[in-house]
């Protein structure tokens, strides 16, 4: 039985908290572009998550593919589809 | 109007209207708060199969739990779930169409990164692969490191090369899934049933699994991220 | 409430955004985004309630499938990726308009 200590407690607190207002954040993007970078974002602290509920495993995977490989495809394919948009504003 | 264009936002023509908003919302609070009253019911502790796990994790081959639940007890799952990557490989070579060859010197930074961080890629990858019998790591974390490199390579313009293309490149494709197949047939022949290991040869057993499955993994992933197939003759 | 519990319920309310996210947004990438977004609120519940184990270790059947469901995940963004970039190709744009549904029906 672990004791929550107040330290343990707002950690928590502070990355699930952070999780939610990024992914909001992500959702209502008014770029596309920042809508990826923070959906990669999003993925990164789930990696904290993920470290946090002593599963380095699922860390390792969602943090080279599900965030990394992700990110990658979902930025390449923004490059395609429209090219002539700003990417770096 | 242009901005709206390549900014993927709503467009001002087709936003739902205020009433409908406000309906979602209510009607995905509604959802939210049903499924969080199905969270807060849960017992605050359940041991769920971690007993059954720990209690069989010597018949396994590895010390791992994560492992052994992969490769072992669940072994099943991940063929298909190779299969599966397969399968969106397939889909994705026949729906994409050949984009214009940019034929680019990777900047500065690119090239030195790449220089710099592949072989390490591959060291850690092959660390990932050996250490996953006794501590978190495994087939799946050691190929995405790998596809990462891979990925990598083919941003600073390194494409695969002419003689590699084709069989090459499909033989390394299909290694991993049909290793594993092989494998649990093989069960089949010394009288155990289909993906039933052994104890004693278990162990071995899933190393050349994970082997073959990483290197598959890695390139599935890769050509997943270059979209076309290649061309022997561009 | 303990951190299995709290973490459980950020990922409901992931599922949810993601739900909203995915209704709204009529272009296609960002329909790809939010379906992420939900099934990264998935795999959180998954392995939040994988955490409830009595000892620190967690469940480890939980996080394998969790495991096999981000690399589903990865190949299905991927094949759902070049699906948008064939529909852009064929129809022009990568939205989906309630329009396109009438010009069907009136053909």
């Amino acid at each position: 039985m672990e004791t929550v200590t107040m330290f343990s407690w707002s950690i928590d607190c502070l990355l699930a908290a952070s999780l939610l207002w990024i992914a909001w954040c992500a959702t209502a993007a008014s770029d596309l572009f920042k809508a990826i970078v923070l959906f990669i974002a999003v993925g990164l602290i789930m990696v904290l998550i993920w470290i946090r509920l002593n599963a380095p495993d699922v860390a390792l995977a969602e943090a080279a593919i599900g965030t990394g490989l992700t990110g990658a495809l979902l930025l390449a394919v923004l490059k395609r589809l429209e090219p002539k948009a700003k990417t770096n504003s | 109007m242009e901005e709206e264009v390549f900014s993927g936002a709503l467009d001002p023509a087709d936003k739902p209207s205020l009433f409908t908003r406000y309906l979602l919302v209510v009607l995905l609070v509604t959802l939210t708060s049903w499924l969080v009253s199905v969270v807060l019911l849960l017992p605050d502790r359940n041991q769920g199969l971690s007993i059954l796990v720990n209690e069989h994790l010597s018949l396994s081959g590895v010390r791992h739990p994560i492992t052994a639940v992969l490769l072992n007890f669940r072994g099943y799952d991940t063929l298909l779930e190779m299969s599966v990557l397969l399968i969106a490989l397939t889909g994705t070579w026949s729906l994409a169409r050949p984009s214009e060859r940019i034929e680019a010197e990777p900047g500065l930074i690119l090239g030195f990164m790449v220089r710099l961080l592949i072989p390490l890629m591959i060291m850690v990858s092959g660390y990932l692969l050996w250490v996953g019998a006794h501590a978190p790591g495994g087939a799946f974390q050691a190929g995405s490191v790998l596809a990462a490199s891979g990925v990598l390579l083919l941003l600073s313009g390194w494409r695969l090369s002419v003689r590699f293309v084709g069989w090459p490149l499909r033989t390394g494709l299909v290694l991993g899934l049909l290793v594993f197949i092989a494998t649990g047939a093989a069960m089949l022949l010394i009288g155990n049933r289909f993906l039933e290991f052994p104890p004693s040869m278990a162990g071995n057993l899933i190393l050349v699994i994970e082997a073959t499955a990483t290197v598959s993994i890695a390139i599935t992933l890769t050509a997943l991220f270059r979209g076309e197939q290649p061309d022997a003759k561009r | 409430m303990t951190p299995p519990v709290l973490y459980a319920l950020t990922g409901m309310c992931l599922f949810g955004l993601g739900l909203y996210g995915l209704i709204i947004h009529n272009h296609l990438l960002r329909k790809i985004i939010a379906l992420n977004i939900m099934g990264s609120g998935v795999f959180l519940v998954l392995v939040a309630l994988a955490g409830r184990t009595l000892d620190t270790s967690p469940d480890p059947v939980p996080l394998a499938m969790v495991i096999t469901g981000i690399v589903v995940t990865v190949s299905s963004t991927a094949l759902a990726l070049v699906l948008i970039l064939r529909i852009q190709t064929a129809i022009g744009e990568s939205r989906h308009r309630d329009q396109h549904l009438s010009k069907k029906t009136k053909a």
